[in-house]
């Protein structure tokens, strides 16, 4: 891939003041590590918005245990993750050096994998915002190439990452969701920068340790087919003129100059590419599975026991989500009525968005990943640091957003209130389930306005481009 | 003619059947039927009472359906179920190891945990065993009264494989901490007696004085005897004891004296001749401890310096550490009624024999969200217990685990002597069966080896608590919910009393020479649970559907709408052009119809364009309504 002057300028910029950025990200790191060492004190590991049944360390554990004791590490109803997961973590579990902290190898492992989250975000930041700067060139909006108005969306998002208090929670208290989300984060790196294989593996893993992140099939397809987010074709139609000079970003856009039609060309041997290791990686995993669960039941145990639980909502212990609350009070009869219309909720939105937003893939893996963290049966603050970071990459274009402050504030808020509640029901008993549970409402109607100003802030974002463009106004005219 | 032979074939069949009758009878075994009553002073000012009731139905084929003494209630049972073997416990209050002992077949065999206890084995394949064993929880239940169909569902019962101190794989054991223990359970209980509670030593049980004790255990054993012999079923051997620790009321003028007591103070009854349909029926007064006991002078020692008994015994025997006065109540009538009395004259104290090591056990850890079990193992003074090196003592812990109390099983800890130890030193064995939520209850079985010189073990597990549906909790939700007693026995330690004579006459004495495992039950513990608002579900259905409607509603909103400035140029576009829609219903319309597509813009003026669009419109939607009925009737009449 050439470096076009862009990036070229974007790296020299880098070499000139490469040390915030790096000082930042490494005292985050070693923030982890005090805190790992009192994460004992701490005991963020039982919290309830950290740990879910699906994330627990401790069930992740009793499974290891079940396993070493030759019993199925999914008996019991205790563990419902990857057993590849289970063969990584599970030796790590049981490992104890004296005078430390146990988990202590877990924790440093949620640390490796949180770095290499926040770096990889960081790469899809540079990509999303040589992008950004190539297209407003293009647009005639903006014309030095050395303009201060792009903001390196790629080290915010990484600092975002990385500083995010959720993420940090979730790093100390031990969660297995810096995993999930360096899946995720892998799979949207490897789309962005066009590494088919590596984009199929993120997908399969991410999708194999936490079933939601399967949606993302969308915009990583529209990652491959179609390039990197831009905004609508038809600004480029009508400034076709200005387009004169070399723009390669991808070749997706190289291909749109050839062919001057109203559609974006489809890069189909891409996705066939991609859609064949996707296979392939999905079969790895299974047989890899399939091997490791081999003497017990196989395969459909651990099926049932994973993507069976996620979909049944069987456990009702309290979290930051709706539904426990919600299936622990409804009436029996209707139970399997809402656990599909709840699901569904999720499936209803994808096409809609995928339409209105098909030309801002990785925008739209953002909104579907924070619609699945609001609609996750078992959601965690992990879910949301990775949306949030991922939020931070369109610094650019969601500058003009409403209701940030409001909604700072209401993420602020309940994150303080979250502990506060719990600690008056469960161990105080001085409450009762609704002060949590209406937290947990609370918290799902922010995301709900979280994302739909983010949708609003985008699509606003594009009028504004249109608006802005000389020629579109010429054409107007 | 035929009424000639009838009258001739009826007297030959009845004397066919009475002569087939008399020669069955003579060559099988009589059913036959013991009561015992055992009385015990218990070192804590209080009597044990132990009412053993035997009944015996001998192996055959002859009797069918028919029995002479035993319940037939029972039989059938047996006979529906194919059980082996059963035991049913009903038990308020609990037993003290300390003061009432822990080492004697007393206490091995009648020291039961709180509420009921079940556990059956069955003859039966092994598919059928969970079947059986749901079918005899109702039977049992509609049988005694009480709620041991609880029992059924497979989160309440659990299969030990050897925890339990009897191997077998096709046994179910069961408890239910919670039942209460009343006189509507005794009652079809002595029902089952052949002369209820009428007549002989069951006429002593006086409800009020029964349930006033400290300790109340109503129990029914039942098991099999095999023949041995071809083609003759198995005997069955029901044994029912009632065992209650009561307080004598008796004021005593001393202080350190033990209250004197007699059966018409205890029961507020007199034993008024024996149950006519009894073999043997006998009284029998065990006294432990007694100090200055010559064994020569056995046939003097009721009437000693240290107490009086006011009935001179039949028989005395000698046991290691205690003794026994045996009692026929055979000679008692209504004129002359078996009052046994007793008298301390000098103030006494003796200890009991204590198992190996006592065993409780407590909930550690605050809050609703997490805790600890913990079972507790102490060193008792035990006398047999040479302390030499290499000396072991093996206990085996059983322990069941509703599902809603969701055990860590990696975090299982032992402290011996509050040493954290390694597990590989201490446990033996351990046999996990992990619950399921809401399917199975889970189980542990651990063999502890710890040596003899130990003082204290302590076993520490942790749980999360389970939050359950508003529908699974009981109407008193907030009491907590109770764990079963864990049952910790010793495997190397079998208790008996041990005496010189031959005793096969007399039953409750012959079981008491046999060995019995020696075993305790703990505590049963309260879990609270978290519950949720119970009088919320409706609140709680509609917020939750508010909000998702705001998530729906809002996004599709903000995915469809268009500021003013698009509005005007989509239609401005409309005007220069008919929409994508509109040209495409015309094209279909036009198919419809056979003709051309017409272009609605230029020939026709435009009101008229307008009503053909409009008709148009009308048309297809009537078109669209009769397609859709017919076939909604088509796929109706189909199914």
């Amino acid at each position: 891939m050439t470096k076009d002057d862009g990036e070229l300028a974007d790296e020299q910029k880098k070499k000139k003041k490469p040390s915030g950025f790096w000082i930042w990200a490494l005292s985050s790191v070693l923030l982890r590590l005090i805190l790992i060492s009192f994460s004992g004190n701490l005991n963020l590991s039982s919290r309830p918005e950290v740990s879910t049944p699906l994330t627990s360390i401790r069930r992740l554990a009793e499974g290891y245990w079940l396993k070493q004791a030759s019993m199925s590490p999914y008996a019991g109803s205790m563990y419902h993750g990857s057993p590849l997961l289970l063969s990584l973590l599970g030796p790590l579990t049981v490992q104890r050096i004296n005078g430390q902290p146990s988990h202590l190898f877990c924790s440093l492992v949620f640390v490796i994998a949180d770095i290499l989250s926040a770096m990889l975000l960081r790469g899809i930041g540079q990509k999303l915002q040589v992008a950004y700067g190539l297209n407003a060139r293009l647009l005639g909006l903006l014309k030095s190439p050395r303009d201060k108005g792009i903001l390196p969306c790629g080290d915010i998002s990484a600092l975002v990452y990385l500083w995010n208090p959720f993420t940090i929670v979730c790093c100390v208290g031990l969660s297995t969701s810096p995993v999930e989300n360096l899946a995720v984060i892998l799979a949207l790196n490897g789309a962005v920068t066009r590494r088919v294989p590596l984009a199929a593996f993120g997908l399969v893993m991410a999708s194999h340790l936490s079933l939601y992140p399967a949606i993302l099939t969308i915009p990583v397809i529209f990652l491959l087919g179609f390039g990197l987010d831009a905004p609508p074709l038809k600004l480029f139609l009508h400034t076709r003129n200005v387009e004169s000079e070399n723009r390669s970003t991808s070749s997706s856009s190289k291909q749109a100059k050839s062919k001057p039609t109203a559609h974006l060309p489809f890069l189909w041997r891409t996705v066939v590419h991609f859609v064949f290791w996707v296979l392939v990686w999905s079969l790895c995993v299974l047989v890899l599975c399939g091997l490791s669960l081999s003497k017990y039941g196989g395969l459909e145990e651990m099926f049932k026991s994973t993507y069976g639980f996620i979909l049944s909502i069987e456990d009702l212990s309290p979290n930051i989500g709706v539904f426990w609350y919600f299936f622990a009070e409804v009436f029996d009869f209707f139970r399997s009525f809402f656990l599909m219309v709840f699901h569904v909720n999720i499936l209803f939105m994808l096409l809609p968005l995928a339409i209105r937003l098909k030309h801002r893939p990785c925008f739209l893996a953002f909104i579907y990943l924070a619609i699945s963290s609001l609609l996750k049966s078992y959601p965690s603050v992990g879910d949301s640091a990775l949306y949030l970071s991922l939020w931070a990459l369109f610094v650019n274009e969601l500058a003009d957003m409403k209701f940030s402050f409001f909604l700072f504030c209401g993420y602020l808020g309940v994150s303080l209130l979250s502990p506060v509640m719990h600690n008056l029901w469960i161990w105080r008993g001085t409450g009762n389930a609704n002060f949590y549970f209406g937290n947990a409402i609370g918290y799902a109607c922010f995301q709900i306005v979280f994302v739909v100003e983010s949708v609003s802030a985008m699509l606003n974002h594009d009028r504004a481009l249109k608006r802005c463009n000389p020629n579109h106004q010429k054409v107007k005219n | 003619m035929a009424r000639l032979v009838l009258t001739w074939w009826i007297p030959l069949l009845i004397l066919q059947s009475f002569l087939l009758a008399i020669a069955f009878g003579s060559n099988e075994v009589e059913e036959e039927f013991n009561e015992a009553l055992l009385l015990k002073p218990l070192p804590d000012r209080k009597v044990l009472a132990h009412f053993h009731f035997e009944n015996r139905a001998p192996p055959s084929n002859s009797h069918g359906r028919h029995h002479h003494l035993f319940p037939k209630a029972i039989s059938q049972l047996v006979k529906k179920f194919r059980v082996k073997e059963m035991e049913l416990s009903f038990t308020q209050g609990r037993w003290n190891h300390e003061h009432w002992g822990g080492f004697d077949p007393l206490s091995s065999m009648n020291a039961k945990p709180v509420g009921v206890e079940l556990w059956a084995v069955f003859d039966v394949p092994h598919s059928e065993v969970d079947t059986s064993w749901k079918n005899l929880t109702h039977a049992l239940s509609g049988l005694f009264c009480a709620s041991i169909n609880f029992l059924e569902s497979s989160t309440s019962y659990a299969s030990p494989t050897w925890g339990f101190g009897r191997s077998s794989d096709k046994l179910r054991y069961g408890s239910l901490p919670r039942e209460a223990v009343c006189t509507e359970n005794l009652t079809p209980w002595l029902k089952l007696l052949p002369c209820r509670d009428k007549d002989g030593i069951s006429a002593l049980m006086d409800r009020p004085s029964v349930y006033r004790g400290f300790y109340h255990s109503q129990r029914l054993h039942l098991s099999m005897v095999d023949s041995g012999e071809e083609g003759l079923g198995s005997g069955m051997v029901l044994e029912q004891s009632l065992t209650v620790v009561l307080q004598p009321d008796t004021v005593s003028v001393e202080k350190h004296l033990q209250p004197s007591w007699s059966l018409s103070s205890l029961f507020g009854r007199k034993v008024v001749g024996k149950c006519v349909l009894a073999k043997s029926s006998n009284v029998y007064l065990q006294m432990e401890g007694l100090k200055n006991a010559d064994p020569e002078k056995t046939h003097t020692l009721w009437k000693s310096a240290e107490f009086e008994l006011s009935i001179e015994p039949d028989r005395t025997l000698r046991e290691l550490s205690s003794f026994l006065y045996i009692f026929n109540i055979d000679k008692s009538s209504d004129s002359e009624p078996f009052d046994l009395g007793f008298t301390w004259k000098l103030p006494s104290k003796w200890l009991c024999k204590q198992a190996p090591l006592h065993a409780s056990r407590f909930l550690m850890g605050s809050g609703n969200e997490r805790g600890a079990i913990a079972i507790l193992l102490k060193a008792t003074e035990s006398p047999e217990r040479d302390i030499t090196n290499g000396c072991t003592i093996k206990a085996n812990v059983f322990q069941i685990f509703p599902w809603y109390v969701k055990v860590y099983y990696h975090t299982l800890q032992i402290f011996v002597d509050q040493q954290q130890n390694t597990s590989s030193e201490v446990f033996k064995k351990i046999n996990v069966s992990p619950s399921t939520d809401k399917m199975s209850s889970g189980m542990m079985e651990m063999m502890l080896e710890l040596p003899c010189e130990v003082k204290s073990a302590a076993i520490s597990i942790e749980y999360d608590k389970g939050f359950l549906h508003i529908d699974e909790y009981p109407p008193d939700a907030n009491q907590g919910f109770d764990i079963p007693s864990a049952l910790i026995s010793f495997p190397d330690h079998h208790a008996s009393l041990d005496f010189k004579e031959e005793l096969s006459t007399l039953p409750l004495l012959s079981k008491f020479k046999d060995k019995s495992l020696v075993r305790s039950y703990t505590e049963v513990l309260l879990v609270p649970l978290t519950t949720p608002d119970f009088s919320m579900p409706y609140n709680v259905i509609t917020i939750t559907c508010t909000v998702f409607a705001l998530y729906f509603g809002s996004l599709l909103n903000t995915l469809r709408r268009r500021i003013g400035e698009e509005e005007r140029f989509l239609k401005s576009k409309a005007g220069k052009k008919t929409g994508g829609l509109k040209q495409l219903l015309s094209r279909i319309t036009a198919k419809i119809r056979g003709r051309p597509v017409e272009s609605s813009s230029s020939s026709e003026s435009p009101e008229a364009a307008q009503s053909s669009v409009l008709s148009r419109k009308l048309l297809f939607r009537i078109m669209l309504v009769a397609v859709a009925a017919a076939a909604w009737q088509y796929f109706s009449t189909d199914k």
